[in-house]
């Protein structure tokens, strides 16, 4: 058999995760340094060498040119041990009773969860999975990920010994994060799109319209952020009421404010893209059976521009998901609050408690929206995988 | 050459901004209202100038250390010998570009510690990804009539690599390098928060301090190198796709 030159750099990675890399961290507390522990001393004498073998085999299937499911299986086979298994090391190295002890994964258990998602993604991207196949998998491994956190195995490591520590507020700032993300581009849809068809119209506005958006785009978001607070500052001093439906100077109010500006211009572009792209065939058909021109905009243009609006939505979605974390830095709540918080007390878990749900939650979307996009354009035509 | 507006007004801006640089007092007078309490108008725990030299040094390495690995990678991936990894790397774009700015610079420190480097490697590590995909997007949607004509006149793969495929995707190559200057001008600013030497520093001690006078000075450095960088790239691939399309002509 022939050897796979993917398989080759994984079996390098996983070797040298297994043999050269602390698998977990011991600390006696939460912010003291660590003793890094080896896979075999981390994990309980049946574990360790159990995921030794799930792993030899994956890498052994990944080495050779093997048929794609095949990969798959042996993937997330291996995915799963890992994350099943982590769970266990954590129970291994905490002293009995000893409640300030924290388990953390190390370097080897990340590189082994990158080797192997590798891996994943390459055999997935092989399979050339139809939308509602990946879909599928993303709700399969959403409830593996719910199974395991409802078993409780992750129970003693130290990402969940910060959550448990802060729950309610957890749920808060999540909310907050999915508000701040959706509602700015529900905002974003309901300007841009009439934004857009006005664009596409106006030959003259679309000019001046693309590229104050554009402008918007290049500035940092940390510092748009910080600038809006002056305005809604006055706003909220000077206009009757507009202090009494929560508009303040710092708080969420801002950092809406400026995930909208920066959801617009995809919106808007995409729009005026997709409109350009609509068959003058299709509209001059539209034009000689009577349509007037509202009925030509809803029944032709916007059904045929919809994969091209989608396509924004799905950049802004994914972008706003993200940029909500920087909101944190105003008050404006999301998983950022943990991400800084933790930065600041140096405790990593706590910024993996943030970090993690804010890449998942992206993660999610993007495939979720791939998907729609996917199946709402006729050819199914797909350049990129 | 003619002085139109747009450039009048570049410059203008440009003068505007090392003047502030240079003499930051003298603006005092326009955000004196913007602070309370008598607090400190103008920034002043570090020379704007030296920050603002700081984060252009950090954006500058971390660029072209990603442009490096970024064409040198798309290269190798659409060769022969790379071929396998051909559709990998395209979902791992998409995937990487899931990964927000924020994450990837909070979970850089445990791996290197505070300061510069973890600030370096998220920058390194997120402008990889626009400089990648728009290499692979150049060099693999070549015309085909181009390369067999190249391949015709008996050019080897490295001459027609260097002759042929790398100046016709330079343009997109360029503005991958561009979104990804944009990009990392911005994140840069957040490396503050885990101590390095950059203009967020200004932004971060405004929001602490409740003086929104450093908020806005920080930002609008920012905005403003932003805003004008991106310009002068998007001139350079406008200059260049114009000498290559004259290239092409004759």
């Amino acid at each position: 058999m022939r050897l796979d030159k993917l398989g080759v750099a994984i079996a390098l990675i996983a070797g040298y995760a297994v043999a050269a890399a602390p698998f977990a961290t011991f600390r006696a507390n939460r912010i003291v340094a660590g003793e890094p522990q080896t896979l075999l001393a981390a994990l309980p004498s049946w574990a360790g060498p159990t995921l030794l073998a799930v792993i030899a085999a994956a890498v052994l299937i990944g080495l050779f040119r093997t048929p794609s499911t095949l990969r798959l299986a042996a993937s997330f086979a291996a995915l799963a041990a890992l994350l099943l298994l982590i769970g266990t090391a954590a129970d291994h190295l905490t002293p009995p009773g000893n409640t300030y002890a924290r388990v953390s994964p190390a370097s080897g258990f990340w590189l082994l969860l990158f080797a192997f998602a590798l891996l994943a993604a390459d055999a997935l991207t092989r399979l050339r999975p139809t939308p509602p196949f990946r879909i599928l998998v993303l709700v399969l491994a959403g409830a593996f990920l719910g199974f395991v956190l409802f078993t409780g195995s992750w129970d003693k490591l130290s990402i969940l010994k910060e959550y448990s520590a802060r729950a309610d507020s957890f749920w808060a700032e999540a909310s907050k994060h999915v508000t701040l993300a959706l509602g700015s581009l529900a905002a974003a849809v309901i300007v841009g799109i009439p934004l857009g068809v006005l664009c596409h119209r106006v030959q003259k506005l679309r000019a001046v319209v693309l590229n104050v958006l554009n402008i918007v785009q290049t500035i940092p978001s940390i510092a748009l952020f910080g600038i809006l607070i002056a305005p809604l500052g006055w706003i909220a001093a000077h206009v009757p009421g507009a202090a009494e439906i929560g508009i303040k100077g710092i708080g969420m109010a801002p950092a809406f404010v400026a995930l909208f500006l920066y959801s617009l211009l995809p919106v808007v572009a995409n729009t005026v893209v997709g409109l350009a792209g609509v068959p003058p065939q299709a509209n001059d058909a539209a034009r000689g059976v009577g349509m007037t021109e509202w009925q030509r905009l809803f029944r032709v243009e916007f059904p045929l521009a919809f994969p091209v609006i989608l396509t924004g939505v799905r950049i802004v979605l994914v972008q706003n998901i993200g940029l909500a974390t920087i909101a944190a830095l105003i008050g404006g709540g999301g998983f950022g609050v943990f991400v800084f918080q933790g930065i600041g007390q140096t405790a990593m878990d706590l910024v993996l408690l943030g970090a993690v749900p804010t890449v998942l939650l992206a993660f999610a979307a993007a495939i979720i929206l791939d998907a729609a996009v996917e199946l709402s354009s006729p050819f199914h035509s797909r350049t990129s995988a | 050459m003619k002085l139109r507006l747009p450039t009048i007004l570049r410059i203008g801006i440009l003068a505007l901004l090392i003047v502030f640089l240079l003499r930051p007092d003298w603006f005092e007078p326009i955000f004196r209202p913007l602070t309370q309490n008598n607090a400190p108008v103008i920034y002043n725990q570090g020379s704007l100038l030296t920050l603002t030299l700081l984060h252009l040094r950090t954006v500058a390495i971390a660029t072209a250390g990603a442009t490096i690995v970024a064409v040198a990678l798309a290269i190798l991936v659409t060769r022969p010998f790379g071929a396998e990894f051909l559709p990998l790397s395209r979902s791992l774009v998409n995937i990487g570009q899931t990964f927000p700015p924020v994450a990837v610079l909070a979970l850089a420190v445990p791996a290197v510690g505070f300061g510069e480097k973890p600030t370096l490697i998220a920058l390194f590590l997120y402008g990889l990804l626009p400089i990648f995909e728009n290499s692979l997007t150049g060099l693999t949607t070549l015309p085909p009539t181009v390369t067999d004509a190249a391949r015709g006149v008996g050019m080897t793969g490295w001459q027609r690599l260097v002759k042929v495929e790398l100046p016709l995707a330079m343009p997109i190559i360029l503005a991958g390098i561009r979104l990804s200057v944009t990009i990392n001008l911005a994140t840069a600013t957040i490396g503050s928060t885990v101590a390095a030497k950059t203009l967020g520093e200004v932004i971060i001690a405004g929001l602490q301090s409740n003086n929104l006078s450093f908020v806005l000075q920080g930002g609008l450095i920012v905005g403003v190198l932003a805003v004008m960088i991106y310009d002068g790239l998007s001139a350079m691939e406008r200059f260049i796709s114009r000498r290559m399309g004259l290239l092409q002509q004759s």
